[in-house]
């Protein structure tokens, strides 16, 4: 079900825990399943929560608590953009806009070509570097302004 | 202990109490919907919301321990204020359907809205709408826009049930009540969710609109299934039984009920019942009247047992049936003269019978097992077998208890295991046999020398087993369902017994049914009379089957699946000159090897009394009219012993029979009990070939389960197949499945599973189901081969 | 870019070296002295709380309450395992100082949770970050690992006898895990939702074992206090506000960014230091201590130092030290719509006030932004506020509602009318 690699990072995660605290493992281990297929199916979840011998609903319930679990399958590049008061006063809203006109698609959705989904996001604790645009959920992006929003989709291009 | 003030009445409540406990104490109501006594404290709804002096704001009571002098306000205008403005809050989302909700007349929601809510909403925003769950064929999850998120069927499973199957999935207002996708609930006792749920979010399937609460009467009862004696509460309509719910017994079954106590009415209203005394003639059946009935299974009775003497009739009787029915059954055997007549159908070694000093039973009462330190499981799934049982030894174990199994199936208990042997069911004996040389050694005592003959090899986890119970302050040996129909029973049981004798611990044998203590102590059972009294002895179930007798009564049984062996109990069932069969129900089966039908009251239908595991009588009323023909199974009796001009067959009242059993004393009962036995010389029998692991799945465990049809619809009915070790199949060669004829006293066509949890050297294929009555002993020898 | 002044936590850290977050970098610095003086001197547990307590330091994650008296509260003599927890959660909008200090000087953290593990008695220590900084959640590892390899994690850290290991856990999108019981919640691979009180963590917390949490910057202020002395620090503040502190600035400045300055410098100079506003336009609100945080007028905030009495006694709280700075053009009812939107979306959803509360809040609010405000809106929400803060598990509820009452309360003229002209009384732009 994962790789071998994947299972070696998951018990890495399970190392830093008391023996008997398995499932506090659960999140990295989620993650590092999602980022090896790409999204969470219920199949992975359940694998997931039997590697950690914890009941599947338990997992899903932290797979669907937390907004960085994707639970269904999504363009090749997601694309996630601050629109929360503190970045849109620094261009948030805007480079949401941007992003939505260029990729002619609205938050939520994937382009037709399967190359992008975009998401609006919470604060990622990054206002400072308003407007932030979070790639993948693990890349951040900072000062996205729409020259910087060229130049980042032509490198994922 | 340590004094507060509520609404200014001054009381003194231990310390540790929340403001709620107090609140019980002195009878003050603070309304709630997350607050459940038995459940851990969730503290989301916030609808207790009390008052308290000195705390800026109100402070949730369910939640908040008392302290030397608090002074609380349930009722004051804060307290009001902030309960009002819950209310408010759990109502603006709700669908407010209540005309079309099964739980209306009974919702929590509803119930306090009257109190609490106010008359008009000021929320005009749009309603919140969530998609409805299947959670299985029990429990329905139609209408979860109703939920009001008090997480108490989560907690349920979790806390009680043992394993999470339920999840509140979802952050926020999105947060939805759900089973993981694309799994039912399969919990024994999931559907104690339902009466959890406060409004009508969770609701019972099979009852979902066939009754308003308020057109239901009430009537008590308590549970024919396995021996705890749950107490129920059975709401009747019209003359018909329509719900079962739990009755408060916190010494028995506290506030829960397994699905089976719960579901199992569904047989009594379908039309599988038997609905007149019938007669076969010249191959056809024919309804006829009781008269003819009775006269006909008279004359016969006594025609077989002066050409072939009286020891040529058998009395086969489930242990669910009544006290006063079995003490019937034998008084009539017994008068007419001969002592065959045996309650223990899946019993089939009775070797240990006269070595017995009373009746087995579970060894301690049913709430201390909460408070055992150690117990040991020996031949058991408890889980399916005693599933409120099972509840408290997790209890037990959440407090630290260690809990060690012996077993043949390897199922979890869903609670941590300190030591677990999983072995074919012939190796239980050298293993318990183990643990009774580890602890001998521990103790530096001697095995007791009948058993030095087991050849037994102490392992490590013999030894840990044997370490914990003697360690222990209260400990428990149980020995479950497997080790009462096991071959080697009465090596099982001494094997408990010298095991107890040197740790200390004691031994348990839960009942299997819910009077099997009461068919003991009725004297139902062919060494003893009633109250253990010497009478006239008999043959046991296992002789009277193997080789065949001229007639059988069968009483409230399904005998091929109710008996060890299901093949050998047809072929003397078809030998027989005359079947008589008592029952509330057709069968199939009987149709062919049955004379005569009588059609006698299920427990709803009769006043009756059941001895649970831990000697406590309780006795009932029917609570509603037999159904068309049928009658109380003491009446019939009765008449028949009159008509057999047998003496002392005067009774007026089901009570009467019970009073001359009890000799109209209950307290003589506990002194009945009694798991200790002689010691007798044995030995372990060497078995070679494959073994068959013939477990009852729970849903085929009585006459009433298996024809409650939304029972049957969950795994719990059984899943008939043959299941083999990985291992076992390799060196059978049938390591890619398929499909497998396997062999006892017939064959059968199966698909074959591949199943770790299943010891090597073993056969699983589940007994006391219609597709596999052709198989013999449960525990038998078998062959496989491909098909 | 990040902008410091000096300070406490990045005095001589100079963020452009990208290796400044290194652990020579750190020990280069004087890192690692505090914790080789205190394992040397084998100061005692009660000298060192005592320390930490003479100087002042108040939580930096928000409530501001005193570090030094949190750690006394840890139970002595328990038999059992112990924990330090470090909320580095930082989700709160608004504010992005943890992650600069774990970015360019992850060390001050690691040897501040050594510490403490250290005065606490404490067997390990985890690092909860927040999902989104990913990175940051790396670079951690990799610092951690240095750490380790140094010998200053891990059994008989220094050759001293004092064994303590610290992990990192990273979130993965939920605000509500910075509240300290949903972070412990998380931490033990649940949903994240908010434990009742009491018990408190000092006597139940990670595992149900004493736990003690603080923020990322209480923690890394730590190492000062010990090295450099509890007066010291102390003295760079004022009285009963000690230290140095991290702002975050965002919004219409120049030059948003963290600036670790005194407590009791004046907003002016604060909004000075970052650059002034943007384009030269006038200083409507500003929030200024995260978007929990009452908002105040700009006039009343051009008044006031930057600590916790001085805001609090203007009606707001310093928090976490998230300033935002709004501008004339900003609807007020646009930005409360965009703040009641994000508690809505982030209540845990287990009280009945919070998760049904936020909701009906955002929804009026939403509605009047949208031009269908009705007479008596206010009054609702104010009485729907009224109805959820201080009623539910955590702070939360609370949270949601002092925007929504002091937006109302400061700007009231413009949201009667929205709900009069069905529009906005300014020309709103963003930025
Ligand atoms: C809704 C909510 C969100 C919070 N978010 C954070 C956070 O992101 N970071 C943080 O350090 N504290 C946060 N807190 C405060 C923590 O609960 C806790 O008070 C703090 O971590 C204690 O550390 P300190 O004493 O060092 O400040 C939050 C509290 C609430 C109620
Ligand atoms: S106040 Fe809101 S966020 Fe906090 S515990 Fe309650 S529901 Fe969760
Ligand atoms: S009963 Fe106390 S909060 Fe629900």
């Amino acid at each position: 079900m994962l790789s071998a690699e994947s299972l070696a990072k998951i018990d890495f995660e399970v190392s830093k825990y008391p023996p008997e605290q398995k499932r506090s493992a659960v999140m990295g281990a989620l993650r590092i399943a999602q980022v090896e297929k790409g999204w969470l199916a219920p199949e992975t979840i359940e694998f997931v929560a039997n590697y950690l011998q914890i009941a599947p609903v338990a997992a899903y319930e932290v797979a669907t608590f937390y907004n960085m679990y994707d639970r269904k399958p999504l363009g090749k590049h997601k694309l996630t953009v601050c629109t929360n008061l503190p970045c849109a006063l620094s261009g948030g809203v805007d480079a949401g806009k941007y992003l939505q006109q260029k990729l002619g698609i609205g938050y939520g959705e994937t382009t037709a070509d399967g190359k992008y989904t975009l998401v609006e996001g919470e604060c990622m604790g990054a206002c400072g570097d308003a407007p932030v645009m979070l790639l993948n959920n693990h890349k951040m992006c900072s000062f996205m302004t729409n020259e910087a929003i060229d130049k980042k989709l032509a490198e994922l291009e | 202990m340590l004094e507060i003030e509520i609404d200014g009445k001054t009381l003194t409540v231990p310390d540790g109490s929340t403001i709620m406990d107090a609140a019980h104490q002195c009878g003050t109501h603070i309304p709630h919907f997350c607050y459940h006594k038995k459940l851990s404290i969730a503290a989301n709804c916030r609808m207790c919301l009390v008052e308290v002096e000195k705390a800026p704001k109100p402070l949730p009571a369910c939640a908040t321990p008392v302290s030397p002098g608090m002074k609380v306000q349930t009722h004051s205008a804060m307290a009001k204020k902030a309960q009002q403005g819950v209310m408010e809050f759990l109502l603006i989302n709700h669908p407010l359907d209540c005309p079309i909700c099964d739980q209306g007349g009974e919702c929590q929601l509803q119930d306090l809205a009257v109190g609490y809510g106010g008359g008009v909403s000021r929320y005009e925003e749009e309603k919140r709408v969530v998609v409805g769950k299947d959670m299985g064929p029990l429990v329905s999850a139609e209408e979860m826009s109703r939920c009001i998120h008090c997480t108490r069927c989560v907690r349920f499973t979790e806390e009680i049930g043992g394993f999470q199957e339920i999840g509140m999935a979802n952050r926020g207002e999105h947060s939805e009540i759900l089973p993981f996708l694309n799994k039912t609930v399969e919990s024994e006792i999931s559907g104690n969710v339902i009466d959890l749920c406060p409004v009508g979010a969770l609701t019972s399937k099979p009852f979902r609109y066939t009754a308003r609460p308020w057109e239901l009467s009430r009537r008590k009862s308590v549970s024919p299934h396995d021996g705890l004696g749950a107490n129920l509460i059975v709401q009747v309509k019209q003359g018909r039984v329509m719900r079962v719910l739990p009755r408060e017994n916190e010494a028995v079954n506290e506030c829960w009920i397994a699905d089976r106590d719960r579901f199992s009415y569904e047989a009594l209203n379908s039309t599988a019942r038997l609905t007149s005394p019938r007669i076969k003639q010249g191959g056809v059946w024919q309804d006829v009247d009781w008269q003819t009935a009775l006269d006909y299974v008279a004359h016969g009775l006594q025609c077989i047992a002066k050409e072939q003497g009286a020891e040529k009739i058998g009395v086969l009787a489930s242990p669910h049936s009544t006290l006063e029915e079995l003490y019937l059954l034998q008084k009539l055997m017994r008068g007419m003269g001969n002592g065959n007549i045996d309650s223990r159908l899946r019993t089939s070694d009775f070797a240990a019978d006269m070595a017995e000093s009373g009746a087995p039973w579970l060894g301690v009462a049913v709430d201390e097992i909460n408070k055992q330190n150690a117990i040991l499981l020996v031949g058991s799934n408890l889980r399916k077998e005693q599933p409120l049982l099972a509840a408290r030894v997790r209890a037990a174990v959440k407090k630290g208890a260690q809990l060690s199994q012996i077993g043949v199936f390897n199922e979890d208990p869903l609670c941590k295991l300190h030591a677990n042997q999983l072995v074919s069911p012939s190796d239980l004996v050298s293993r318990l046999a183990a643990v009774v040389a580890a602890a001998a050694a521990v103790k530096d005592v001697a095995v007791p020398e009948a058993l030095g003959g087991i050849v037994a090899n102490v392992d490590a986890t013999a030894e840990s087993i044997a370490a914990s119970l003697i360690a222990a302050e209260s400990a428990l040996i149980l020995l479950g369902d497997v080790a009462q129909r096991h071959p080697q029973y009465s090596v099982l049981r001494q094997l408990a017994q010298a095991l107890s004798d040197i740790s200390g611990a004691r031994v348990g044998i839960p009942a299997e049914a819910a009077n099997s203590v009461g068919a003991y102590v009725a004297g139902a059972v062919p060494h003893k009379g009633a109250l253990g009294v010497t009478a006239k002895t008999g043959l046991n179930a296992a002789q009277m089957l193997s080789s065949p007798l001229q007639a059988y009564v069968l009483f409230n049984t399904d005998i091929e699946s109710d008996s060890e062996n299901s093949a050998q109990a047809i072929t003397a069932m078809q030998a027989a000159k005359m079947v008589v069969v008592c029952s509330p129900f057709q069968n199939e089966l009987a149709n062919d090897y049955a004379d005569v039908m009588l059609p006698v009251a299920p427990f709803t239908e009769t006043a009756g009394t059941f001895i649970n595991m831990e000697g406590l009588v309780q006795g009932f009323n029917g609570v509603v009219k037999p159904l068309a023909e049928t009658r109380p199974g003491w009446k019939v009796l009765r008449v028949l012993g009159n008509l057999l001009q047998l003496p002392g067959f005067e009774y007026s009242s089901a009570e009467q029979v019970r009073d001359e059993v009890l000799s109209g004393n209950k307290a003589d009962v506990k002194n009945l009990l009694n798991n200790a036995v002689a010691e007798q010389s044995v030995a372990c029998s060497v078995v070679s070939g494959l073994q068959r692991i013939g477990e009852v799945p729970l849903y085929q465990a009585d006459n009433l389960v298996r024809r409650a049809e939304s029972l049957q619809q969950t795994k719990d009915a059984g899943v008939v197949c043959a299941s083999l070790n990985p291992a076992t199949a390799a060196d059978l060669g049938l390591a890619d499945g398929g499909m497998v004829k396997v062999t006892q006293t017939g064959s059968l066509q199966l698909p074959l599973t591949l199943d770790e949890r299943v010891p090597t050297g073993c056969v699983r294929v589940i007994a006391a189901h219609p597709a596999t009555v052709a198989l013999g002993a449960s525990f038998g020898p078998i062959s496989v081969e491909r098909a | 870019m990040a902008i410091f002044e000096s300070g406490v936590i990045f005095e001589g850290v100079d963020t452009s070296d990208l290796n400044c977050w290194t652990l020579d970098a750190y020990q280069a610095r004087g890192g690692y002295q505090a914790l080789r003086r205190i394992l040397e001197g084998k100061m005692t547990q009660d000298d060192l709380i005592a320390e930490v307590k003479g100087s002042g330091l108040r939580g930096r994650g928000g409530a501001g309450f005193p570090t030094g008296l949190k750690w006394s509260f840890m139970p002595r003599n328990f038999p059992g395992d112990k924990y330090v927890v470090c909320n580095s959660d930082e989700g709160e909008p608004g504010t992005f100082k943890d992650r600069d200090i774990m970015r360019f000087n992850p060390h001050s953290l690691i040897e501040g949770m050594i510490i403490a593990g250290y005065a606490m008695g404490a067997k390990a220590g985890y690092n909860y970050i927040h999902g989104e900084i990913f990175e940051v959640y790396e670079l951690f590892e990799i610092a951690l690992d240095q750490a380790r390899k140094a010998g200053l994690l891990g059994n008989n850290i220094l050759g001293s006898g004092f064994n303590f290991d610290l992990f990192a856990h990273h979130g993965y999108g939920a605000y509500i895990c910075g509240e300290e019981t949903a972070l412990l919640e998380s931490l033990e691979g649940k949903k994240g939702q908010p434990r009742f009180k009491p018990p408190f963590p000092a006597s139940f917390g990670l595992y149900g074992k004493p736990t003690t949490i603080n923020n990322t910057e209480s923690f890394a202020s730590v190492p000062f206090i010990v090295r450099d002395g509890a007066q010291k620090f102390l003295e760079q503040g004022k009285p009963n506000n000690g230290g140095t502190k991290l702002f975050s600035i965002s919004g219409h400045v120049n030059r948003p960014g963290n600036y670790e300055i005194p407590l009791g410098t004046p907003f002016a100079a604060l909004l000075e230091m970052a650059g002034g506003m943007r384009g030269g336009k006038k200083l409507k609100a500003v929030i200024p201590g995260g978007s929990s945080a009452p908002v105040l007028p700009g006039e009343i905030m051009m008044d006031l130092t930057m600590d916790y009495d001085s805001i609090a006694k203007a009606g707001s709280m310093l928090g976490s030290g998230a300033v935002i700075v709004m501008n004339e053009d900003i609807c007020m009812v646009k930005a409360l719509e965009r703040l009641a939107y994000f508690y809505h979306e982030e209540s845990c959803g287990q009280c009945t006030p919070c998760r049904e509360g936020t909701g009906w809040l955002y929804r009026v609010i939403h509605r009047i932004e949208n031009g269908l405000g009705r007479p008596g809106d206010l009054e609702l929400l104010d009485s729907v506020g009224n109805n959820m803060a201080g009623r539910t598990i955590c702070a939360l509820a609370d949270a949601a509602v002092f925007p929504v009452r002091s937006f109302t309360k400061h700007f009231r003229n413009e949201f009667e009318y929205h709900i009069e002209h069905k529009k906005c009384l300014v020309n709103h732009k963003w930025c």
